[in-house]
């Protein structure tokens, strides 16, 4: 015998004695091992040596040889590749080698080779301790939220408190900036959101869907009635008529309508974590089974994509800019923050929980001046105080014109700068001097559109154009509610063009808030989950950029073209057509490729797989939503989800999904990456967090992992799914993908939870970005964006833009269309097409209504599902037993309507009706009225998508016209309203 | 002896409620013995944010005042209590679950609405300052845990060293009037109690009107000048801690002939505009 088989003789033997030593060990294993009656073959394809293994009633044996009738079989080509790979730590690049190159195979029924390959796993973790011992039966934990990581205490399997994570004496020390005199060190803690505390409410919420069931007028073989999707009932069915029912429909819709009938969206943020995440497990079951995609509209940057990247590039940002060590730059030199349309206190950048709070206090202290443009005075500047201008909704690009003119007039921008470091300057100081089209437009002109007062518009621009001002666009830069109205695009270009004008990148002269760019290790490798964690996405996903390399896995591919945007699915079911434009971060060019429903030669939509329950909430004139489900050109509806709310109360079969709180996962604080490439940067210190399983999952709700798992497994894919791991063992596999793994063991991180990276010597932080720009020096911040095709002159040198400047004309939108009214190639100030323009619409609405993202939801999560957010003064009122949402509205049009202070009200246009309670305020201009988006209730009084609504969802009113008609863009601030007192009918 | 106190600086507070809601997920659902029953899921806000909105749109000011049990010295509770309601040598005021039970009247005992009544268990309830917890070691509550602005503080400290530090900080109880004596207390809390006057000011000169950068402006009752302040960049100016009645805002400016705008003052307002015209001999020059 050669030395590779006696090895893998010597591994198999070693194989029995590990699983029974094991199995001594560790009572969990044990039990396990209980699971299951089965012989299983270990053998090398020409059958020249094996080894095969009873487990029967929990005990092991196991004989060498191969049995005439095995359950299942693991099968290598060669003992040399055996032994290779089942060493307890196998290279997992290795491991998918031989899988894609066929040295290795399973053959036997999903539902056995993947229970034994599994347990083959579970023999390794087995016995590792999780979670730290406080006492008095407590186990403190950790996981992580959309909010913050957090602490978990758990006494008798039930979640005790959930707390912020408060560092110990071994954890990593802060940073500290010295300025102005001053030194800058952050508290050793994580901060938290209001809805990360509210979260053990949700987790034991009456709403939780703890069993699988089926609208009890829905029979797959006979009649399935969709006209009753909203208002029937539902029956409780077992999890293996759940499962049959759904891999059924998977195979029926393909069997009878060919590739692209089913199709899959997600609410756009679910639970945290790599693996768990809509980017994850999701892609991965649904390019196994192949499918037509629901394509988001960028709806958090709308105009910064379809606008702003045309000035200045930064595609991979979606056109939003890059913050590097902005923290320490605007602490150091900026004399003034101008906040436009920016809110980091209710909406924490993204992700950044209230990490960004001490640092803008910091800024406060220093006695920084602060101007604060939105239509609402806004939490921002109620606690840092400060100038508020309130323009009227969707007029911002006409104040951005009227600060140029001031700065173009009186020579208050950088001259230098413009000559240098942009193009198409010229063309654009004609249009804004009037020399265009006869028109100044100066700070009186503004004044009829925008309401502002000429004087204060001419005294912002003097201050600005005087003092090293960092402006805020959004709370985090390149997002803002600004940005989500019918004249978005055009606010977000005039940012980068005011910003052009004033020298970005220069000292104390850049954008942000003090939201991102703090100087932690960006060299410290973690993923986001736009990496897309075990995917196996290479186009869907960020996975190529930075993880695949890292984390080999089984590549997944989808094999329909199809894709239906977001905004349109009711027009691509009800209508049977819609066109789109993607959402396009490789190139500028790339949002510009229409696209058709249905693609050529694709099946028209017939089975919904909708994951989440949140579209009614976050979507625009979502009544529409509602009418397609009700008609019946969907076969199938199947909603995955936590809780019974909003569109899952419109499935034919729901699946009961865990929370985060339920399952292993593995993630970063505030780490997106993709679009928000280092978003970590808005924390103060990097905590990378084992999220453990905290409890058992409730009821009989599953992990959505779990879950694609069970069905894949029905559909033979059980084994391409999961490649025989667990989830535990996914998440040491992302471990092992990180820089963790050469800090920390695994035993350490799992039992700790939590590792806070070290920030990095003051000589290692990142350079200022757009120093390097403003400079004329290559490019030396850490972003691998834009792709080298797209610099014209030399690598890293320059902006992706085709002149490598700040183009005040786009070259790109002048080789599309010089002549496109919606979007010229210069900044034009272009009235909202609805708004106080729309004469007709505005005469019979007099209100614009706005609806920015929430303060004390994510999306739709935390909202309703009897959480304890409900009981927050400014996020829902209590009115005769109901919690109503809230529409805020100025005291002058309240008393012209009769309406008081937590009066119920209807807020309504032709769209729809929102009943709603007043909340009177001074915080609002009259004539526009205060709204958040993404509630989670949708409770129509009457027929679903045809009556008022007193769940909340504030959406039903904002209208589904594209920003631009080239465009997949919502338009949601852009809304006309009136609001009356609500009389019960 | 040291006792605990939570200092609460209204300036701070942004209407997170990461107080309330700590605060929930630590009491609902879960019994602490010995010091209260569980919080319902909703009603109760042992701590309360409460919000005020000072002057009128665009001149507005909003400001913040977590409302909680004031651990006062001469609780009414306690006496209302008659044994029901403790207070501890560490200074913390409890509702002894057992004796309290059914007695609904103790709502009305304290002034500050801090106490809240639990139907299913019928018993009142209110903030613990979270004993249970200090008591086994922690060092702050979960309000103070959570709270990201440091709005909120708690101290154990000796009476001398907290007289020392009330004095020094300038920290006030909220209704002194009561004579409670509240060991919770407030900074900033002009700011929630405050009226506050604020005004614009600006200047024509060459036919275009412009905000009156630098503007000298005086707050006036009859001759007597009660305070004097300067316009910012936007000509906006702001008295805080206003009395009520009447006044006369006046605005200088050189080069400018002076201007006035009567104000009466019932509550936090917006003082007229303040227009000022070049002076006349500049004019004809």
């Amino acid at each position: 015998m050669a030395l590779a088989e006696r090895q893998f003789a010597m591994t198999l033997l070693g194989l029995d004695f590990l699983l029974k030593r094991a199995a001594r060990r560790h009572p969990e294993f044990a039990a396990r091992l209980r699971e299951k009656d089965l012989t299983a073959q270990i053998m090398l394809r020409d059958g020249s040596q094996g080894r095969y293994f009873i487990i029967k009633r929990g005990a092991v044996s196991s004989k060498a040889g191969l049995h005439p009738r095995p359950d299942m079989a693991m099968v290598f080509d060669t003992a040399a590749v055996a032994v290779k790979l089942m060493k307890p730590k196998r290279d997992y690049l290795e491991f998918v080698s031989a899988l894609k190159n066929f040295e290795m195979g399973l053959d036997g029924p999903d539902e056995l080779t993947v229970w034994f390959s599994e347990t083959l796993q579970m023999m390794l973790t087995a016995g590792t301790e999780h979670g730290t011992d406080v006492g008095d039966g407590v186990r403190r934990y950790t996981s992580n939220t959309n909010g913050g990581p957090v602490f978990v205490y758990v006494k008798h399997g039930k979640i005790l408190r959930i707390t912020p994570i408060e560092f110990g004496q071994d954890d990593a020390q802060p940073w500290t900036i010295h300025a102005r005199g001053r030194s800058f060190t952050p508290p050793r803690k994580t901060t938290v959101n209001s809805h990360t505390l509210a979260w053990k409410s949700m987790v034991y919420s009456p709403d939780r869907i703890l069993y699988p069931m089926i609208r009890e007028d829905f029979d797959p073989q006979g009649e399935r009635n969709p006209q009753n999707r909203g208002t029937s009932g539902y029956r409780r069915i077992s999890w293996d008529e759940a499962l049959d029912l759904v891999a059924g429909e998977i195979q029926r819709v393909k069997r009878k309508h060919g590739p692209g009938a089913i199709m899959n969206g997600s609410g756009s943020h679910h639970t945290w974590g790599i693996l768990g995440y809509w980017l994850s497990a999701r892609m991965r079951f649904f390019n196994l089974i192949g499918w037509t995609p629901v394509a988001h509209n960028p709806d958090s940057w709308e105009g910064w994509h379809w606008g702003a990247v045309h000035h200045w590039g930064q595609s991979g940002r979606l056109g939003a800019g890059e913050t590097y060590s902005t923290v320490e730059d605007c602490l150091k030199h900026c004399e003034m923050v101008v906040f436009w349309s920016a809110d980091p206190e209710a909406t924490s950048g993204v992700y950044g929980a209230h990490e960004g709070t001490v640092r803008r206090q910091w800024l406060k202290e220093l006695g920084i001046p602060f101007v604060h443009i939105d239509p609402y005075y806004n939490h921002t500047a109620a606690l840092l105080g400060g100038k508020w201008l309130a323009p009227r909704p969707g007029t911002d690009s006409a104040l951005v014109l009227a600060i140029a003119h001031v700065w173009m007039t009186e020579g208050l921008y950088d001259t230098d700068y413009v000559a240098e470091r942009t193009v198409g300057f010229e063309k654009w100081r004609a249009y804004v001097l009037g020399e265009e089209d006869g028109v100044a437009k100066t700070p009186e002109w503004q004044e009829t559109e925008t309401g502002l007062p000429a004087q204060d518009v001419r005294a912002l621009a003097r201050e600005w154009g005087r003092k090293r001002t960092y402006l805020a666009p959004g709370g985090l830069v390149g997002f803002g509610g600004a940005c989500r109205t019918a004249t978005g695009n055009d606010w977000a270009r005039g940012m980068v063009c005011l910003m052009a004008m004033q020298g970005l990148g220069k000292p104390g002269v850049n954008m942000g808030c003090m939201q991102q760019g703090t100087p932690v290790d960006t060299r410290f490798f973690f993923p986001g989950y736009a990496e897309g964690g075990f995917s196996g996405d290479l186009h869907g996903t960020a996975m190529s950029v930075t993880m695949y390399q890292r984390m080999p896995q089984l590549a997944t591919v989808n094999t329909s073209y199809q894709v239906v945007p977001r905004l349109k699915i009711p027009e691509a079911i009800l209508d049977g057509w819609c066109e789109g434009y993607p959402t396009e971060p490789r190139t500028i060019e790339g949002q510009f490729r229409r696209f058709e429903y249905p693609a050529p030669g694709h099946s028209e939509v017939k089975m919904y797989y909708k994951y989440g329950g949140s579209h009614f909430g976050t979507m625009t004139d979502t009544n529409r939503y509602a009418r397609m489900y009700r008609a019946d050109k969907l076969e199938c509806v199947v909603n995955q989800s936590i809780w019974f709310e909003g569109e899952t109360k419109f499935a034919d079969i729901i699946l009961p999904a865990c929370t985060s709180f339920e399952r292993w996962d593995i993630s970063e604080f505030g780490n997106c990456g993709g679009y928000v490439h280092h978003s970590f940067t808005q924390n103060n210190h990097r905590v990378a967090v084992m999220q453990h399983k905290c409890i058992e999952p409730l009821g009989e709700s599953r992990s959505d992992y779990q879950i694609f798992l069970d069905i894949a497994k029905r559909l033979g894919l059980g084994a391409v799914y999961s490649e025989g791991m667990t989830e535990l063992d996914w998440c040491k596999r992302v471990f092992d993908a990180t820089h963790l793994s050469d800090q920390i063991s695994w035993k350490e991180f799992v039992k700790k939870g939590y590792y806070v990276v070290p920030a990095p010597s003051a000589a290692r932080r990142d350079p200022v970005s757009y120093r390097w720009f403003a400079e004329g020096r290559p490019k030396d911040t850490p972003e691998l964006q834009p792709l080298p095709a797209d610099y014209t002159e030399k690598f890293r040198t320059g902006l992706q833009t085709q002149s490598g400047k700040i183009e005040f004309e786009s070259s790109s939108l002048k080789r599309l269309d010089p002549d496109d009214p919606e979007r010229p190639p210069i900044l034009k100030y272009i009235p909202a097409w609805e708004g106080p323009h729309a004469a007709d619409l505005y005469e019979k609405y007099p209100l614009q209504l706005i609806s920015p993202h929430p303060r004390f939801t994510f999306h739709t999560m935390s909202d309703g599902k009897d959480s304890t957010i409900n009981d927050v003064h400014d996020h829902r009122v209590l009115v005769d037993g109901y919690y109503y949402w809230i529409v805020r509205i100025n005291g002058a049009d309240a008393a012209a309507r009769g309406i008081g202070q937590h009066d119920l009200v209807k807020v309504f246009n032709d769209r729809g009706v929102v009943v709603c309670a007043a909340q009177l305020t001074e915080r609002l201009p009259p004539g526009t009225v205060h709204s958040y988006e993404s509630c989670a209730v949708y409770d129509p009084i009457g027929e679903p998508g045809a009556s008022p609504d007193r769940g909340g969802c504030i959406n039903l009113l904002t209208p589904s016209r594209m920003m631009i008609t080239r465009s997949h863009a919502m338009a949601a601030n852009s809304c006309l309203v009136e609001v009356q007192k609500w009389d019960g009918g | 002896m040291s006792t605990w106190h939570l200092i609460i600086d209204v300036d701070r507070c942004e209407d997170c409620n990461n107080c309330l809601l700590a605060c929930k997920d630590e009491h609902v659902d879960n019994a602490w013995p010995g010091y209260t029953a569980p919080q319902p899921r909703h009603g109760h806000r042992w701590i309360d944010v409460r919000r005020k909105e000072r002057g009128e749109f665009p001149l507005v000011d909003v400001a913040y005042l977590p409302l909680t049990c004031m651990q006062c010295e001469q609780a009414p509770c306690i006496e209302a209590g008659k044994g029901a309601i403790f207070k501890r040598s560490d200074g913390i005021v409890l509702i002894d679950t057992e004796r309290a039970r059914g007695h609904k009247e103790l709502l009305d005992a304290c002034p500050y609405g801090a106490i809240w009544w639990n139907e299913e268990e019928q018993l009142p309830q209110k903030c613990t300052l979270c004993a249970h917890l200090l008591d086994a070691g922690w060092t702050q509550t979960r309000c103070v845990q959570a709270c990201p602005t440091g709005a909120l503080r708690l101290v154990r400290e000796e009476e001398a060293d907290f007289a020392a530090r009330v004095e020094g900080e300038g920290l006030q109880s909220l209704l002194p009037e009561a004579e409670t004596r509240p060991t919770v207390v407030y900074r900033n809390l002009a700011r929630w109690e405050g009226i506050r006057v604020a005004g614009t000011v600006t200047l024509a000169r060459d036919g275009v009107i412009d905000c009156a950068k630098g503007a000298r402006v005086a707050l006036h009752r009859g001759d007597a000048v009660l305070r004097e302040t300067q316009a910012d960049a936007f000509g906006d100016y702001v008295f805080d801690g206003v009395a009520t009645g009447d006044y006369a805002v006046t605005a200088e400016l050189e080069g400018f002939a002076a201007g006035e705008a009567a104000l009466s003052v019932q509550g936090s307002c917006t003082a007229d505009p303040i227009h000022l015209e070049l002076r006349q001999e500049l004019v004809s020059e």
